[in-house]
């Protein structure tokens, strides 16, 4: 199936909780209420029509004024592919966890939150999984200022080009 | 009438600093530390093609029975904790190698926010070999500078240095 109609057929189903449908190439994509994500992902896995059996990928991406969640979802058994978004608040960034849908959600979570600072409610374990555990910031904020030292490591060196000059 | 004159032919004499530090060059055991992707030329320098178990060079597993680090790859802040850590645990003397770009400066990486630009902000660094990654015989060319450099020290001279490790102090 065509992403656009698998977004068409969830349209029909859940109404105003889809915000928004994308139609750009290459990817187009749905945006959904946080609130129904994982009503609206249970439903995209279940229904034999769609059968998404695989989150391929979940990222995060910080646009400035708001952040993303970005879901890619997979069937290998209709070999189709869809994409969806989720906006959220710059402040405190909060979103359901998909764990409980697809397993493989945990560690994708535990990075978003390591990197980007969104909370995934309902997640099982959630900790830094990339950065140390002591680490202060979330480092792909647009927003982030690097510490001058951690642990007495001082995290600036000279550039030798500038002394070329 | 010298000393050697004297003695038969089966004698021979040297120093004492001299056959000790023969025999450590002869001997450097390095603990197998690989971060990155020089850690692949780093396994080929011991592999068969290089050899570098000609000089004497052998990899151990633990750092309790290594002589030297041969620190091979980007090195992170959160990996650099445990460096030093691994290093304290080596016994004296011991010496490293900065292997490669990352871990001499950061290389391509020394602007990333988790990354510890050069290994020598935590560790006193014995010789850096240059490279992105670097060939097999620029390791083995490392390996040779600090045999070298094991030959220099002296172990029984008296003087205020008597006693203690030769490694280098610690600059922060």
């Amino acid at each position: 199936m065509e992403s656009l109609e698998i977004y068409n057929r969830a349209k029909e189903k859940f109404g105003d909780r889809i915000l928004e449908i994308v139609d750009k190439k290459p990817d187009p994509f749905m945006v959904v209420d946080p609130s129904a994500l994982v009503e609206i992902c249970q439903y995209l896995k279940d229904d034999s029509a769609t059968a998404f059996d695989c989150l391929s990928n979940e990222s995060g991406v910080d646009y400035k004024d708001r952040i993303e969640v970005v879901y890619h979802l997979f069937s290998y058994q209709n070999r189709h592919q869809v994409v969806l978004k989720v906006k959220l608040p710059r402040d405190g960034p909060t979103v359901p966890t998909l764990e409980n849908v697809w397993k493989s959600a945990n560690w994708m979570e535990r990075e978003i939150y390591d990197l980007l600072g969104v909370t995934f409610e309902g997640h099982s374990d959630m900790r830094r999984i990339l950065m140390p555990e002591d680490w202060v910031g979330h480092p792909l904020r647009k927003d982030f200022v690097e510490p001058q030292e951690y642990h007495g490591i001082s995290t600036v060196r000279e550039s030798p080009i500038i002394r070329l000059k | 009438m010298s000393l050697l004159n004297s003695l038969p032919d089966y004698v021979i004499t040297t120093k004492t600093d001299e056959v000790i530090n023969w025999m450590r060059k002869s001997s450097i055991w390095y603990m197998l530390f690989g971060l990155a992707c020089c850690a692949i030329e780093l396994m080929h320098t011991g592999g068969p093609r290089a050899d570098i178990d000609r000089f004497g060079a052998s990899p151990r597993a633990s750092a309790r029975q290594s002589d030297l680090m041969i620190v091979a790859g980007t090195l992170t802040l959160k990996m650099a904790l445990r460096t030093r850590l691994l290093y304290d645990q080596m016994p004296d003397p011991k010496y490293v190698i900065a292997m490669g770009s990352c871990a001499s400066c950061g290389g391509l990486f020394q602007l990333a926010y988790s990354v510890c630009d050069g290994v020598d902000k935590i560790l006193p660094v014995d010789v850096y070999v240059p490279g992105c990654p670097p060939r097999p015989e620029a390791l083995t060319e490392g390996l040779l500078k600090l045999q070298d450099k094991i030959m220099t020290e002296r172990w029984l001279s008296k003087g205020p240095s008597n006693g203690t490790s030769p490694t280098p102090t610690f600059q922060a």
